[in-house]
């Protein structure tokens, strides 16, 4: 059987908000995370992934609430990024309940915590996030702090790196793509997918389902990240999630727009195209003659 | 309500091991994290956890003079749990970097999947993500029904992260397969009070806390008749 794709809702955290936006700048709020993880969980998410987009000391312990809410009644493998700096930042989100954590610039300013965190908690625990920017002669750039920074660090000779330092999976998100809706970047997502013998998760750019077959197929990633798709299918079905929307943008909610170049689907939808497809994920059709082993 | 059963769930330092941990709360049993010989010995259940090398593992488990208790644990009959790592460590010896010996409760070795090269169809080594259990050949579902995996259907999936895999060398101890990548591999073993997985139940959704309340009803039974 080849192997099997996961689809991983990911939600951008800002305090107690989930959050959305454009290249990760120009946020939105969408609602409180705990509802979007639950609703996830519920419905067939193989794995969910937050990411506290403006991590701060201040806003730290808001992020801990919410992986401590949800740890406790989500049993799938829970990715928590964004801000994490020292292997004491590892060791509290894992105790929050994270099962693995993702680090962007903390890997980047001392590649050495990788080697250090994927020994202390298993490769499997350790997740590189790779933010990538494409320049204009073609090369790919990595950054940080949501693509504001930038490294100087190729993108690929990046990817080698962090699989030698002992990284378990590789989280690469396009900024360029990253809340556009046209759709992931295969080129870089399949440079990288098939230099690394590590997993790596497609982000950044979805805006329908046909835009999920064309990255496994054609971008060989070994899992995807979606955020708008889900989240705004979410929405569209739950007026609930818009009260005590305390901070933040909110207007965007409350004129009732999703962005155009969005699809919404939900992950039951979604795993039945992929399926139909011939792609394997989590799915089980409905069985046509019933058998009952109960 | 029934009483509450303590569960050993034994800290030597290989990964993360609060999603075990929620795991047991969730279907109501108490766990104890510790790397106490006292503790595990009185223990009503017995987890192995772990994720990481075998080597250091068996290494973790000798300096916290861990190995003669959970040995003793399972010769006394306490249900024992082990998963992913935890699994690998009761066969007797592994291929990981160099040959290790194992804890040898069951004869079998540990081996790796075939090496990832970018012609060979594009395999990915470790395995991470979900994938299906099927019953071992000639076995029926009954098989299943009166084991942990009771009320698990053929092909329901489970979340796995692993390199390596076990071959015991009893094939009547192989209580589920799986296929990754065209290797077939053992993903669940039972041998008397000995239970054990390859993949994750604790992040294996609704089908993998069931499992969860599966073993703690082994557990309440063990309970029972001493």
């Amino acid at each position: 059987m080849a192997k099997n794709i996961r689809i991983i809702p990911r939600l951008d955290i800002k305090g107690p908000n989930l959050v959305k936006g454009i290249h990760l700048e120009g946020l939105r709020v969408l609602g409180k995370p705990e509802q979007f993880a639950r609703y996830y969980y519920h419905t067939g998410a193989d794995e969910l992934i937050y990411i506290d987009v403006v991590a701060s000391l201040y806003e730290r312990n808001s992020l801990h609430d919410i992986i401590q809410r949800t740890a406790g009644e989500i049993f799938i493998p829970l990715t928590v990024g964004g801000g994490l700096r020292t292997l004491e930042d590892i060791r509290e989100v894992l105790r929050a309940g994270a099962d693995k954590v993702s680090l962007n610039t903390a890997a980047i300013k001392n590649p050495a915590i990788v080697q250090q965190a994927s020994r202390m908690y298993g490769s499997s625990t350790i997740v590189v996030s790779i933010e990538a920017i494409r320049q204009a002669d073609g090369q790919y750039l990595a950054y940080t702090d949501n693509g504001r920074e930038h490294t100087g660090l190729d993108v690929l000779e990046w990817a080698f790196k962090v699989e030698e330092l002992g990284a378990g999976e590789i989280l690469l998100t396009s900024i360029d793509r990253e809340g556009t809706g046209q759709g992931y970047d295969i080129a870089l997502t399949k440079m990288i997918s098939e230099a690394v013998s590590i997993p790596v998760i497609a982000s950044g750019g979805a805006g329908n389902v046909s835009h999920l077959d064309e990255i496994v197929t054609e971008g060989k990633a070994d899992a995807i990240a979606i955020a708008s798709v889900l989240h705004y299918e979410f929405i569209s079905n739950n007026d609930s999630v818009l009260d005590n929307s305390d901070e933040g943008n909110i207007e965007f909610l409350k004129s009732g727009k999703t962005t155009s170049k969005i699809n919404a689907a939900n992950l039951n939808e979604i795993k039945q195209s992929l399926y139909n497809k011939g792609i394997n994920c989590r799915y089980k059709p409905e069985p046509t003659n019933q058998d009952d082993h109960a | 309500m029934h009483n509450s059963y303590n569960v050993a769930i034994i800290d030597y330092e290989m990964g993360n091991i609060f999603s075990v941990k929620r795991a047991c709360l969730e279907v109501g049993l108490q766990p104890v994290v510790t790397s106490s010989p006292q503790v595990i010995l009185r223990a009503d259940g017995i987890i192995l956890p772990g994720v990481g090398a075998f080597g250091d593992a068996m290494e973790n488990l000798r300096v916290r003079d861990l190995i003669t208790p959970i040995k003793e644990g399972v010769r006394q009959g306490i249900p024992f749990l082990g998963i992913c790592l935890g699994m690998q460590l009761i066969f007797t010896e592994s291929e990981e970097f160099g040959s290790h010996k194992g804890l040898d409760l069951l004869p079998g070795v540990v081996v790796k999947f075939p090496p990832y090269t970018a012609a060979a169809n594009h395999i990915k080594v470790p395995q991470v993500g979900w994938n299906s259990i099927e019953l071992p050949r000639k076995r029926e579902i009954s098989f299943w029904r009166e084991s942990p995996l009771s009320g698990i259907e053929v092909g329901d999936y489970m979340y796995f992260v692993h390199s390596y895999y076990t071959i015991p060398n009893d094939d009547n101890v192989v209580l589920s397969n799986s296929h990754y990548e065209g290797t077939q591999f053992c993903s669940s073993i039972l041998h008397k009070n000995i239970f054990a997985c390859q993949f994750h139940p604790e992040k294996s959704g609704r089908k993998g806390i069931e499992i969860y309340d599966n073993w703690l009803k082994s557990i309440i039974k063990h309970k029972g008749l001493h």
